[in-house]
């Protein structure tokens, strides 16, 4: 078994990213450092997870956390006083804790340790280097520049950047953010300026960042750290402009700015400050330092508490891992009922969300079968909805796709609300919206409350495409391009990427007379954050086109032929239906059902029935963890109650999203069908007899990292510190521009989750279960190093079931080592329902409350 | 008939203090009190209006309760019904029990879910004592209160740092409103010697009369009335201080700023506008007021890009166009007009967090890009002046607060030392002068009076603007209010021990309380310099909201018998002593405010002990 080490990659390029403190001032190598360690997320249309700490992954978690904490200021684990009291409740298992701080620190240690862990005293308040040399201005000069110059600095670059709230737009200039700022001063009289200092500055143009830190900072060797303590005091705008500078597409209405442009105008209102408060009074900040420049990035050394938190962090990841192992060893000695024929086939997105869903269809519908795989299915194109005058990309973020596929033949129009027209915040048109709507809003207000119902200002999950539009699947013709993409698919192109999607899943005989393909999207009124609960393999959208465009596409005859060719024989009788299941709402919705087969339409007729009570019994199940609901309400009130919430105003939690994620297990569904994992895997679906060499697993474990290691990671610090990785509460949140959210008018972007969405999240790394033998899934992960730097770095635990003995294979430290869970036998139940219903809710969000919500493993019986 | 109203305020008020008991974490019940009495106030307000106006629509006025007598002076609640009480009493309750349900839900398991019911209930007395008054000292009590409604939801969020600036400074801008109502209450005491109602008012006669005779001290009261009410509607040029304020949640936003609070400046106009209704002068100035306003607001709503800021500024336009309705005697259409808004933004703000995903689909089907655009000077200079809110935030930050603050920094010279020393000097100057010896000579009665009286505002000043220690900050405040208290006691015979010991009483339980919370956490947390932030009402709640309590108390709240002792205390200034009640009055403003910054900084904003997350600065 080969165990390479891929740590000499990861320390090269951790160099490349040290600073020398002293070396000469070089603008290029410091703009790049910034935005390597600036959040990355985009405008909030689309929200794509990642890691918060992705700057750091080149490290391993446990040193990449307490450096990021160090430099930073975050906090990287939960309290020493939670962990302890985790495990005074039982949620953190002593007999785990116990394995953990042996197998780490040796049986001579476990006394001593378990010691330190639960006794000592230890000081754990964190100073962060960044910010202290800009602290200087405060200290030596009594001026607050954050003060002076925020307000007007976020004013101004959110009115450059706004999208379409402001009706009297920045009037742009060709050149960018600066020149149109110089547009507007040099033909102005008034000024963003409150000296001419800064404004000669300013319309002299032609500056060096160099030249202004000059005057503000003097000394040379102090500016990068500077430019940090700058930038970092308001990451969230920093970081949007860092964001739209190299993804300008992420905005509709395109604006050219860049990170150098944004410093130079922050240094030249600072300027603008100091000269105006303090005359001529000052001088440049390094001449009252006595301090040399720290180095920011430097190494943190190793604390006796971080081992301390590191233990207890893998005692209560591990205290929940336990039992899932213990839980699918256990399936594998229930007896499987012989395959029978299927009533139908069902793919479901990977999404942790679908997990009981599928569950549930599986329950209602005995003979059914149904496969999980990532919610874009294997086709990657932009959409064009019909009169829309922009694409929308429907497949993994980082994939560039060549295709495009076009919406027509829609009839229904697209309503408008007048309560949001521009016209009521003007002063004629104003007054006379008082007068009349005005009144409306009250009635609007009431019946918000009392009937909420869909409108067009939610985001509706099934608008994204109508339902009874053309699309335009199929290529025409080569010739038949718009902005260079391709409209449509060849026969060719679409033969390969069903195929491509069926093998993955091991879905290449056996067909059902009806195999659905059900993406997911989701509902939600008022919130910002919305695209966060969409389909994350779509780029943050519904995937509902592409599961229409893989169900048209492997029902089409020539592609049929080719598949035929390649040895995968579909049934005539065989139809693929696509679907979008609404995961707020839930709902679902069928498309292109008028093309079924007589036998299969009356087959399908009955599915609705066993789909409606599939969703009646998920809705029941997700019920639990909201309280304005009654868990034990008939089916039809939970229902209903579940419906209202994704269409209500007033509902700051239409669903929970991807909170509580936890495992992504990649295996035959016998694995986990017997098991309830409450809503915390993701299930992709893998047969390991298709593909006995893991030729296909590189390709499908590929975006586990990216796509399921991002979420889990952003929940995890946006559970862990939701003031500065996440985005705080949503309910003071302002929309700013269109682009993000702040707390208030004058303050920074809030970049990360809002606290409604992670309370309910255990902040837990994800564990990748593979049902392969333990070489092939080594070889497999060691195959890209970006997928291997994932593992390695501990950034995401992964085991490797052996196929055919059921035994655990843990990955550490580059090898795969037995793992036997110490839980022998996991609890059953009989009815899920009962389950449900006799589970209790969260006093408090604090996580010792918090986590006594989330349910162990059960075995179902 | 009159005697119901007083159940308007009751009911809220016995709900208030039913919330107060309540255990923290149960929603449903704190929810449900709130809705309960929000319910039950806007039956009683419909079937109140249905029943007063089946009975032709009377005038209604009702004394209702002593607080205070003397031979010259009679302190009482007074009740008042008319349509603009009508018109407000029911948009209000309605509202309020829309954002109760509203919020009902929406502040789910927010930490401060009680805090949030509880001082919705608070504004809710406040605002109903306020339209019900019927004479300026029952409408200023629901003034007062709710200014510390205003403070307490804006810094709702109070472990970070721009919630309790911005609280901070919306507060200082109401507390200047205040001090005119204060003024304007003097000024009525010394012109009719009695607690004039807004009944009485009605009185063309009586009225005109007035004028003729007094006519610039008339003047003088209803420029106070014009510029409370300009503060309190957010008209130029204190405009800023509204989208400043959109600091709490979304619902508190919208119910406060979006909707009631913020037109109550117009119903102060409309309550006096018997009073000023004839007077040309004020009613220019009103309406130059609401043209300047509504001109320059509208300018800036249209820059905004904000949602919230957006709202706010469209809101102050309309209330602008209702100054002018009001002094142009168009009531009626004044009061739709402030239910239209009213309910317009209230809506807007709810919602306001769907306009990304609303307005992002519009652009998807209706967008054309615009690459470049060239504007005319005129309109680039407009633009930057819009954008920049026309510099009325640091306009009002120069010219208000800066001279304060460099008075009151001149005061950091001083050592501890020679300050308490000059300080037992003075007060022991002025308990002999005042108990010892008779006043007779110009020494006592006028000189010393007023060299105490600086001497208090200099103290007021320097708590103001100290940096370095709280504890020194709060003993400034105490010793101002002896020394203010000595001061008028020499200043006037009259003003007897008993007034000053009400006067006191207050005050000076209050200050020690507030001492010796200080000296808790000083003894605990070794540092409590003013130069910072603390956040220290994460480890010590109870202490923060003493704390509050106790600076309520000493800046004189409606609640304290040191609010009848200021009453009393301006009803003894004659009206030809500007000078001497000009230092009054700032020094009344400044005590709250020194002392609110002292609770800000000690208990609120980012806690400075990094063990747990902790907010950034910027947020």
């Amino acid at each position: 078994m080969g165990s390479i080490k891929l740590t000499a990659t990861a320390d090269s390029s951790q160099q490349g990213l040290s600073i020398e403190a002293h070396a000469p001032f070089d603008e290029g190598h410091v703009l790049q450092h910034l935005k390597h360690y600036l959040p990355t997320q985009g405008p909030l249309k689309d929200f794509i997870h990642h890691n918060s700490l992705h700057a750091f992954q080149q490290l391993t978690f446990y040193d990449a956390i307490f450096k990021a904490s160090k430099i930073f200021g975050y906090q990287s684990t939960l309290q020493l006083t939670e962990f302890r009291e985790l495990h005074s409740t039982g949620r953190i298992k002593d007999g785990i804790l116990q394995r953990v701080i042996l197998e780490r620190k040796g049986e001579n240690a476990v006394a001593e340790w378990k010691g330190k862990l639960l006794q000592k005293e230890y000081d754990t308040c964190t100073t962060p280097r960044i910010g202290t040399l800009r602290a200087g201005w405060k200290e030596y000069y009594m001026i607050d520049l954050d003060n002076a110059v925020q307000p007007l600095l976020f004013r101004i670059l959110c009115s450059y950047l706004d999208q379409g709230i402001a009706i009297w737009k920045f009037p742009l200039a060709e050149g960018g953010f600066l020149s149109s700022i110089i547009q507007l001063e040099s033909n102005s009289f008034a000024s963003f300026f409150k000296t001419k200092r800064a404004k000669e500055l300013l319309l002299r143009g032609n500056f060096e960042i160099k030249e202004l830190l000059e005057i503000v900072v003097g000394n040379e060797a102090y500016y990068e750290q500077y430019l940090f303590d700058q930038q970092f005091s308001h990451r969230g705008w920093s970081g949007i402009v860092s964001n739209i500078e190299e993804a300008p597409h992420g905005l509709l209405d395109r604006r050219k700015i860049s990170l150098r442009e944004l410093i130079i105008f922050e240094l030249l209102l600072e300027i603008d400050a100091l000269y105006d408060q303090l005359g001529n009074a000052w001088k440049p900040l390094s001449n009252s330092i006595s301090a040399p420049p720290e180095n920011l990035l430097a190494d943190v050394p190793q604390t006796e508490l971080h081992e301390v938190l590191r233990i207890w962090q893998d005692a209560f990841e591990q205290s929940y891992y336990d039992g899932v192992v213990a839980g699918i060893i256990g399936e594998k000695h229930k007896k499987n009922a012989p395959t029978v024929a299927r009533s139908f086939q069902a793919m479901f997105c990977i999404d942790e969300r679908e997990c009981s869903l599928r569950r549930h269809i599986e329950y209602v519908d005995k003979d059914c079968e149904t496969l999980g795989t990532p919610g874009f299915f294997g086709v990657e194109f932009y959409f064009q909805p019909q009169d829309g005058k922009f694409y929308d990309k429907l497949c993994p973020a980082p994939v560039t796709p060549k295709y495009l596929i076009k919406e027509s033949e829609v009839m229904e129009k697209r309503a408008h609300e007048a309560l949001y027209s521009s016209g009521t915040h003007s002063f004629f048109a104003g007054t006379l919206s008082t007068f009349t709507l005005g009144f409306w809003a009250a009635i609007r207000l009431i019946q918000n409350l009392f009937s909420p119902k869909m409108s067009p200002a939610i985001s509706d999950a099934f608008a994204h495409m109508n339902k009874s539009g053309r699309l335009s699947i199929e290529n025409k013709g080569l010739e038949d391009r718009e902005n260079e993409l391709q409209v449509g698919f060849t026969v060719k192109e679409m033969a390969t990427r069903v195929e491509g999607q069926l093998r993955s899943i091991g879905l290449i005989n056996h067909f059902a007379s009806i195999v659905y393909v059900i993406a997911h999207g989701s509902s939600s009124a008022n919130n910002p954050h919305h695209g966060a609960h969409d389909c994350g393999a779509c780029s943050g959208r519904p995937g509902s086109v592409n599961a229409r465009v893989l169900s048209f596409m492997a029902n089409h005859k020539g592609v049929r032929a080719i598949l035929q060719s390649k040895g995968i024989s579909i049934p005539e009788e065989t139809q693929f239906v696509g679907g979008l299941h609404d995961t707020a709402a839930d709902q679902i919705q069928f498309y292109d059902t008028d093309g079924l087969h007589p036998a299969n339409a009356k087959a399908h007729y009955q599915n609705l029935a066993a789909f409606e009570q599939a969703l009646d019994l998920n809705a029941k199940e997700r019920s639990r963890r909201f309280s304005s609901i009654n868990t034990k309400m008939s089916l039809p009130k939970v229902r209903k109650a579940i419906l209202d919430r994704s269409v209500s105003m007033f509902e700051p939690r239409p669903e929970l999203g991807h909170g509580t994620n936890t495992l992504c297990i990649i295996g035959r569904r016998d694995m986990t069908k017997g098991l309830f994992l409450d809503r915390r895997a993701f299930l992709n679906s893998y047969d390991y007899r298709t593909d006995p060499e893991g030729k296909l697993l590189t390709g499908l474990m590929r975006p586990i990292g990216p796509v399921c290691g991002g979420i889990n990671l952003e929940y995890y610090f946006s559970r862990i510190d939701n003031y500065k990785l996440g985005a705080g509460t949503k309910l003071p949140h302002n929309v700013m521009g269109l682009i993000g959210v702040a707390n208030s008018s004058d303050g920074d972007l809030r970049a990360g989750l809002p606290l409604q969405m992670i309370e309910v999240h255990d902040p837990v790394r994800l564990l990748v279960i593979v049902e392969h033998f333990p070489d092939v899934v080594l070889n497999t992960i060691q195959s890209v190093p970006e997928m291997y730097e994932w593992y390695i770095n501990e950034w995401v635990h992964i085991m490797a079931v052996h196929p055919e003995t059921g035994r655990f294979y843990y990955f550490r430290e580059g090898a795969f080592v037995e793992y036997t869970p110490l839980t022998k036998e996991v609890g059953t139940v009989k009815s899920i329902i009962q389950l449900v219903e006799s589970a209790k809710e969260m006093e408090t969000n604090y996580i010792v409350d918090a986590t006594k919500e989330n349910l162990p493993v059960y075995s179902i019986n | 008939m009159p005697q119901l109203l007083q159940l308007f305020i009751l009911l809220p008020l016995v709900g208030f203090f039913i919330s107060l008991l309540l255990p923290r974490k149960n929603e449903r019940v704190i929810a449900g009190l709130a809705i309960g009495v929000a319910v039950l106030h806007l039956l009683g307000a419909i079937a109140f209006i249905g029943y007063w106006l089946l009975n032709d629509y009377p005038v209604l006025d009702v004394k209702q309760l002593t607080v205070y007598q003397t031979e010259h002076l009679e302190i009482f609640v007074d009740f008042y019904f008319d349509k603009a009480t009508a018109v407000f009493a029911f948009v209000g309750s309605l509202l309020t029990l829309l954002v109760a349900l509203f919020s009902r839900s929406y502040l789910h398991r927010d930490e401060g879910y009680k805090r949030f019911f509880s001082t919705l209930l608070l504004f809710v007395i406040g605002y109903n004592l306020l339209i019900f008054s019927g004479n300026f000292e029952t409408l200023f009590v629901g003034w007062e209160f709710l200014g510390i409604c205003s403070f307490l939801l804006i810094a709702f969020y109070r472990d970070r740092y721009l919630p309790v600036k911005n609280a901070l400074k919306v507060i200082s801008v109401y507390r200047l409103g205040d001090i005119c109502l204060i003024l304007a209450m003097w000024m009525s005491h010394q012109l009719w010697h009695q607690n004039i109602t807004f009944a009485q008012l009605n009185d063309a006669g009586l009225v005109s009369s007035h004028w003729q005779e007094a006519g610039n001290y008339a003047f003088f009261i209803a420029l106070m009335i014009v510029m409370a009410a300009a503060i309190k509607s957010a008209q130029l040029p204190f405009s800023s201080w509204l989208p400043r304020a959109m600091e709490g949640p979304t619902t508190s936003s919208a119910i406060f700023y979006g909707s009631l609070s913020v037109h109550l400046g117009v119903f102060l106009l409309l309550r006096t506008y018997p009073y000023w209704g004839d007077v040309l002068g004020i009613k220019i100035l009103i309406i130059a007021i609401g043209v300047g306003t509504s001109m320059i607001a509208a300018s800036i709503a249209r820059v905004q890009s904000t949602v919230k800021t957006q709202i706010a500024y469209s809101s102050i336009t309309q209330i602008g166009l209702m100054f002018i309705e009001v002094a142009l005697g168009w009531h009626v259409l004044a009061l739709i007009h402030f239910a239209g808004n009213a309910f317009l933004r209230t809506y807007q703000l709810l919602v306001s967090p769907s306009v990304l995903s609303y307005l992002i689909h519009n652009m998807v089907f209706y967008f054309t890009p615009k690459k470049e655009v060239r504007q005319s000077r005129l309109m680039n200079s407009l633009y930057i002046l819009s954008v920049k809110e026309w510099n009325l935030d640091g306009f009002l930050h120069k010219t208000l607060w800066s001279p304060f603050k460099w008075i009151g920094k001149q005061t950091r010279s001083l050592s501890n030392a020679i300050a308490l020393l000059l300080l037992a000097i003075l007060l022991a100057a002025g308990v002999y002068f005042y108990f010892v010896t008779d006043q007779s000579n110009d020494f006592t009665a006028t000189y010393l009076p007023f060299a105490l009286a600086i001497v208090a505002l200099m103290l007021i000043l320097g708590s103001f603007a100290e940096r370095q220690n709280a504890k020194r900050a709060w003993l400034f405040i105490m010793g101002a209010q002896v020394l203010i208290t000595l001061s008028i006691g020499l200043l006037h015979e009259e003003f007897s021990a008993t007034y000053m010991l009400m006067y006191l009483s207050g005050a000076i339980l209050a200050s020690i309380i507030g001492y010796a919370c200080l000296a808790k956490i000083a003894s605990s947390e070794k540092d409590i310099d003013l130069n910072r932030f603390h956040g220290h009402v994460y480890e010590y709640p109870g202490t923060a909201a003493l704390f509050l309590i106790a600076c309520l108390a000493s800046a004189g709240l409606p609640f304290t018998p040191t609010f009848i002792g200021i009453d009393l205390l301006f009803s003894h200034v004659g009206k030809s002593e500007y000078f001497f009640i000009m230092l009054m009055a700032i020094s009344f403003v400044f005590i709250e405010l020194a002392a609110l910054r002292i609770y800000a900084r000690i208990f609120l904003g980012q806690h400075k002990k990094q063990y747990h997350p902790i907010a950034y600065r910027s947020s």
